[in-house]
């Protein structure tokens, strides 16, 4: 795991270059503190740093072909590289070196651009083809791995986060309005956009080729369904739960492969509990396992996580996370970030990650994606006891469903029908619209823009974030079934856009650690989608294949526990730091950013703050808000952070 | 003239959900809940309050939109329980 920077456009002269790919890769260097190099050519530049993990002798880079011709820059794990070296070798090709890197750059050779359909891993990297004088850009297929880029005087720049674009002279940050309305109803934004006015990120799936000053760039993957009355892949319950075992083990065994040992994450829930009692089989010095636990009983998990330790046997650390932890760590975690966010989950994500650096281990698996590709999150099941309350709008009865989706909402548990069937808007949404199951969560997330200031509502102009993600949706969606459609959007927006990203590779890789996700192999992506829904959302219960595989490996009370979602304490965690959330929400502080309106924020940070009860949509408006100040002040500085226009 | 019961509602309303925005389109009939101003949490805090500075009982069977989805309801129904409470007293 590492970082990659580089540049493609007219030639400058070889120092400037050399002191520009220095500064650039010197911003990266949490990302790969092992090691760095730097290619500089007539017309392109190369620099990197290593996080090194394979080939931790011969895999400096950037990385020549045995030619000359190809360098490569890059980012990531290629998982399949032995069998894909393999194959190679049997072709009579020549390795000089044991890392996948070098995989790559001959996959390159033989196949050109085409090479990224053959990968098996997490990715982003920059082949630099010196005949053609052409740039290559890639991004793995679910966007575990960054890639940013943005123009500037007909040179195209490009790195794995942002901060290392900003060394570029003349690229100032400048938050994208757009981007923030998007973040402020989706969580992130819809990618190529970025926070940034003017810098891109090269979407999942995607590769983007640069030649003669034109870049173009095109998926080589996407995301399928089968249509409706498709049965999909028809086997009984039993041979499907079997295969998602083996495809789910071995996906475990090639994301072992390293160089220097591999841990995992142990949550206390299902998923990285199945990780990690896959892995524990197949490491026979014994599995080193990491969790974070909470001084908040309402967010620990530490009951679950012990029961797995003591039925794996894995030697086990946990780092303990206090409330007013969430606001020690929010200016670093918002660095990382990069964007403003509107949960506080990534705060004890990024303590984790130091923690296991500190513990010795780069490289760690975890559970993420599975609620994705085998429907766990609540709203799935949330999106069907709405269509279930709106075929019988006056049922007093069928609203009580919600609660029992959601125990853990206290102020949810308390309301009656009537007000249950309002706030899912159970007869007030079209059940065949394509964005039906996120509209609730879209609701909510959105009434936080109440505090955007006259002049960032002018700039928007009556723009809808929601109206463009429904814009991007495939032709062939409106005939996916209705699970499929809700976990569509769940896995191409926000699973890149802020659960890989914020919570992901952000996080951990601030500490120089590499995260690997079994569930996300492109092998069991694609099985997951062909999966009939029954035997994923089974009644309420999600998961419900994952549930079946399982068995034996995990202990039943961690299989059949209820739900319970990641968080982690919010603005309550605030109230008494003082220091930097005074001054950043301050009058002054928000007046002079011009993102938001002094006066009704005020009056949220003041609720916040000095109330206990704060409800789910306060709360994310309130981190939202300071977010974006932080963001403000890590990256804008002095400058003005938008530019007032008028959207037309 | 507004009753000073429903000016007190609306300025609990405007302070607590629309965090003193004076500008936003309000009516006495706008829908708290079809206009995304309000949440489970928020319906808490607003029963909360009619609670204490109205000095009525508010039972859970009464916590429906029928009852406190705009001004106009709440208003309505703070001046149902009032009169019941008078009506006892009297």
């Amino acid at each position: 795991m590492c970082g990659v920077a580089g540049y493609c456009g007219p030639a400058f002269g070889a120092d400037n270059a050399q002191a520009l790919l220095r500064d650039m890769t010197g911003a990266l260097r949490h990302r790969g503190p092992d090691d760095g190099g730097l290619y500089i050519g007539e017309a392109a530049g190369l620099g990197h740093r290593r996080l090194s993990v394979v080939g931790i002798s011969d895999g400096h880079q950037p990385m020549v072909s045995a030619d000359g011709h190809v360098h490569i820059s890059y980012n990531g794990e290629i998982f399949n590289y032995v069998e894909l070296r393999d194959a190679m070798m049997q072709r009579g090709r020549i390795f000089k070196t044991s890392s996948d890197t070098e995989v790559i750059l001959h996959l390159y050779e033989e196949l050109g651009p085409d090479c990224v359909s053959l990968l098996n891993g997490d990715f982003a990297f920059a082949i630099w083809d010196e005949r053609r004088k052409r740039m290559m850009l890639a991004r793995d297929r679910m966007g575990v791995r960054p890639l940013f880029h943005s123009w500037q005087n007909g040179t195209l720049y490009f790195a794995s986060e942002v901060k290392a674009l900003l060394e570029v002279p003349g690229l100032v940050a400048r938050i994208d309005p757009v981007a923030l309305d998007q973040i402020f109803t989706l969580w992130a934004p819809i990618a190529p956009r970025t926070a940034f006015l003017g810098i891109s990120q090269l979407p999942p799936a995607h590769i983007m080729l640069i030649e003669g000053g034109e870049a173009a760039s095109r998926p080589y993957w996407n995301l399928e369904f089968p249509d409706a009355n498709d049965p999909g892949d028809d086997r009984s319950e039993a041979a499907l739960a079997e295969e998602l075992r083996a495809l789910l083990d071995d996906a475990t065994r090639i994301r072992l492969r390293a160089d220097v040992p591999v841990g995992s994450y142990l949550s206390g829930g299902i998923d990285s509990s199945v990780i990690a009692a896959m892995a524990a089989k197949k490491v026979p010095q014994g599995l080193r396992t990491f969790s974070v636990t909470f001084t908040d009983a309402d967010y620990d998990e530490s009951v679950y996580q012990s029961q797995m330790v003591e039925m794996l046997g894995t030697t086990h650390t946990s780092v303990q996370f206090r409330a007013s932890d969430t606001a020690d760590l929010f200016p670093e975690v918002v660095s990382g970030t990069e964007q403003p966010i509107l949960r506080t989950a990534p705060s004890p994500l990024y303590r984790l990650a130091d923690h296991v650096r500190e513990q010795g281990i780069k490289v760690v698996l975890t559970g993420e994606g599975a609620d994705e590709i085998l429907a766990g999150y609540d709203l799935f099941a949330e999106a069907r006891v709405r269509r279930f309350c709106a075929r019988q709008p006056r049922s007093r009865i069928r609203p009580h469903l919600f609660r029992k989706l959601y125990p853990y909402l206290p102020a949810l548990q308390q309301q009656t029908p009537e007000y249950l069937a309002a706030f899912f808007g159970a007869g007030l949404d079209a059940a065949d619209e394509p964005l039906f199951s996120h509209r609730p969560r879209l609701r909510s997330t959105a009434a936080a823009k109440m505090f955007f200031s006259d002049d960032l509502r002018a700039t928007l102009g009556g723009y809808d974030a929601a109206e463009e993600l429904a814009s991007t949706l495939p032709a062939a969606f409106v005939r996916w079934h209705p699970l499929h459609q809700a976990q569509y959007i769940e896995t191409t927006q926000l699973l890149p856009g802020y659960i890989l990203s914020s919570q992901g590779d952000r996080m951990a890789m601030a500490h120089g650690v590499e995260t690997r996700f079994p569930f996300l192999d492109p092998r069991l992506v694609e099985f997951s989608a062909r999966i009939p829904p029954r035997f994923k959302l089974r009644g309420l219960s999600g998961k419900h294949l994952l549930k079946i595989a399982a068995r034996g490996l995990v202990p039943d009370a961690i299989v059949k526990r209820p739900k319970q979602p990641y968080r982690a304490p919010e603005s309550v965690s605030f109230a008494r730091k003082g220091g930097y959330v005074a001054e950043r929400l301050s009058a002054a502080a928000l007046a002079d950013a011009g993102l938001f309106n002094p006066r009704s924020s005020g009056k949220l940070v003041e609720k916040c703050l000095n109330k206990q009860a704060a409800g789910f949509r306060d709360n994310a408006a309130f981190v939202g808000v300071l977010s974006t100040q932080l963001w403000v002040d890590r990256f804008a500085g002095k400058q003005p952070p938008f530019q007032k226009t008028r959207r037309s | 003239m507004t009753d000073p019961s429903t000016a007190e509602i609306r300025t609990f309303i405007v302070d607590n959900f629309l965090f003193g925005d004076e500008n936003h389109p309000l009516t006495d009939d706008t829908s708290l809940i079809e206009n995304d101003l309000i949440d489970s949490t928020g319906i808490l805090e607003l029963v909360a309050f009619l609670e204490q500075r109205f000095a009525i009982a508010v039972n859970d069977s009464d916590i429906v939109p029928a009852n406190l989805d705009s001004i106009a309801r709440i208003s309505s129904f703070v001046g149902g329980r009032l009169g019941q409470s008078n009506s006892a007293a009297n």
